[in-house]
């Protein structure tokens, strides 16, 4: 392998009129960037032109104004616990189910099972929207609880068929063998069989990372209270606001986008790698 | 064989019965409604099929229809031909290949209607700037207020946001290929055109076909692209099917005719995933 590498290496020309050309094409997605940013520092007289311009003297107060006017802590607090609740009870639910259903295939009832999950993935959301709603409300889950809820359970389409497609390719020896020691069948799961899944847990959890923070139409339908707005649904809500103060709003839109992409930017290689995995399964 | 460990049923029955109770019973619900004329509170009678029978006579959802499934193929054949393109771009000998990796994948991890906003402002305001700069007549206005061309941005919008999550996916499947495929190619005097016909093409179809399934259906379903930057103007211009189905089954009192407009919507899409399906399965089998 080492030599392999190193052969490669050898023969390894970079092609720089293509990085120029990729690097002009990555402009595509830095400049909508860089635009939100410089607007965000500017006064609203600085609005005129071309608007690519850089501000005079940067207003940072735009952001304390923003971050006071959409109430961007309890946005953030809200958003966070949806995700971080979602993420959680996701990989420690839905893992569970798809082993159970990935050790018995050869059942039936098993068989079925996961084709009944799995074709849920070609229902559209419009069509189980109305009705969700009314039923959120009367059990009363239209709130952040509620939401995580809905998350986890409408997550075990994808994710059952994911996980699955990974416990197929672990050989069954190892928990054949834990369990002619006497381990039980949920010992096996959780000592044995979880730690296992490590790399899929990656995957699983950075998919339902972005999906919950990101999402505008659940929340959007399901919460009720203003209290329980997330970060997407806030910037919706204060719309009316903004509608004159371009500079307020563009902080406003940095200050929800700049969490995740913070994170991303920590974390970019194992987010990628782990989204990667996910579609090679 | 021996029996099933009871264990295995505890694991999956309540998994199937929130999913059954959260899932499965609105579903239900929904096409029980579209047969009556609930409008989401008080009574109700059943009235057959007449829902679906205004659904076909009705101009704002045909229009909604014809705007879907435009935007939606528009969108599906561009985000797949740039985001292959970017892909084979990013998997060939160039230098700074992570961090363009790392930008390319950017847009994936922001929510689109925050971005939407953003978008909202460039075309409102940059744009027309730039096109009175040009002197072009058509761009020196924004163009989410024209009638015609509203649908293109929303197009150009889902397009660039789009783009990264298929550009990994394709990924991922380039570098399934082995180097040595194109190592032997090159020694038959292959070009980089024909090498990309007859080893990578074939050897990806498999991630082309998926991309092209899931592009496809995101897109049918599109919400959060519009509300941003047209809401679905101006006038009903640019109004999505699920747009419809969210207007007016929650602010138009319309619930019981929207989700029989959403039943339509389930069939049409189901209908097209198998299509497509089929026809890029065969393409994959020939390849």
């Amino acid at each position: 392998m080492a030599v392999f590498g190193l052969a490669r290496r050898e023969t390894f020309k970079v092609n720089w009129w293509l990085t120029a050309l990729m690097c002009v094409l990555s402009l595509t997605v830095l400049i909508p960037l860089y635009f939100a940013v410089v607007t965000a520092l500017k006064t609203p007289d600085e609005l005129s032109g071309s608007g690519f311009g850089l501000p005079a003297d940067p207003r940072w107060a735009n952001f304390a104004e923003a971050w006071d006017l959409t109430n961007f802590p309890r946005a953030a607090l809200n958003s966070a616990l949806i995700t971080v609740g979602a993420v959680v009870l996701t990989l420690v639910t839905n893992s569970m189910v798809a082993y159970a259903i990935s050790r018995n295939m050869h059942r039936r009832r098993f068989k079925i099972l996961f084709f009944y999950f799995v074709s849920a993935l070609f229902v559209p959301f419009p069509i189980i929207m109305l009705p969700v709603v009314k039923q959120t409300s009367l059990l009363f889950m239209d709130n952040q609880v509620g939401l995580i809820f809905l998350y986890v359970v409408y997550g075990l389409a994808l994710n059952v068929f994911i996980y699955v497609g990974y416990l197929n390719s672990i050989p069954r020896e190892l928990e054949e063998a834990a369990m002619t020691e006497g381990a039980s069948v949920w010992t096996t799961f959780w000592r044995i069989i979880f730690p296992l899944l490590a790399p899929i847990n990656a995957t699983v959890g950075i998919l339902t990372c972005l999906w919950a923070w990101n999402d505008f139409l659940l929340p959007l339908v399901v919460l009720s209270s203003p209290s329980a707005q997330t970060l997407p649904l806030v910037q919706y809500v204060f719309q009316g606001q903004f509608s004159t103060n371009y500079t307020l709003a563009f902080a406003s839109y940095l200050m929800a986008l700049a969490p995740m992409v913070l994170v991303y930017l920590v974390a970019q290689r194992w987010v990628i790698s782990g989204v990667m995995r996910g579609s090679v399964k | 064989m021996q029996r099933t460990n009871r264990t295995f049923y505890w694991m999956v029955v309540p998994a199937f019965v929130l999913f059954f109770v959260f899932h499965t019973i609105p579903v239900l619900q929904g096409v029980f409604y579209s047969f009556t004329d609930y409008a989401g509170y008080g009574d109700w009678s059943f009235i057959g099929f007449e829902n679906y029978a205004n659904i076909f006579a009705d101009e704002r959802i045909r229009d909604s229809y014809l705007f879907t499934f435009q935007f939606a193929l528009l969108s599906t054949v561009l985000v797949n031909i740039i985001a292959l393109a970017i892909a084979v771009g990013l998997n060939a000998r160039i230098k700074f290949r992570t961090t363009l990796r790392g930008i390319f994948f950017l847009p994936n991890v922001m929510a689109i209607l925050v971005v939407g906003y953003i978008f909202n402002y460039l075309f409102s305001y940059t744009v027309p700037y730039l096109g009175q700069k040009l002197g072009s007549a058509t761009f020196s206005t924004s163009i989410l207020a024209n009638e015609d061309l509203a649908w293109l941005a929303i197009v150009l919008f889902a397009v660039w946001n789009a783009t990264a999550f298929a550009v990994i996916l394709y990924l991922a499947g380039l570098q399934t290929i082995p180097t040595e495929l194109y190592e032997a190619a090159s020694i038959d005097g292959a070009g980089s055109w024909r090498k990309f016909r007859q080893i990578t093409f074939p050897l990806i179809a498999a991630f082309f076909t998926i991309n092209m399934v899931l592009s496809l259906k995101n897109f049918l379903n599109v919400f959060d692209h519009i509300i941003p930057l047209t809401n679905g103007g101006p006038g009903t211009a640019t109004e999505s099917i699920s747009l419809v189905i969210y207007r007016g089954g929650f602010q138009g009192g319309d619930f019981a005719y929207q989700t029989a407009n959403a039943v339509v919507f389930f069939i049409v899409i189901v209908a097209f995933s198998l299509f497509q399906l089929r026809i890029l399965m065969r393409r994959e089998v020939q390849a």
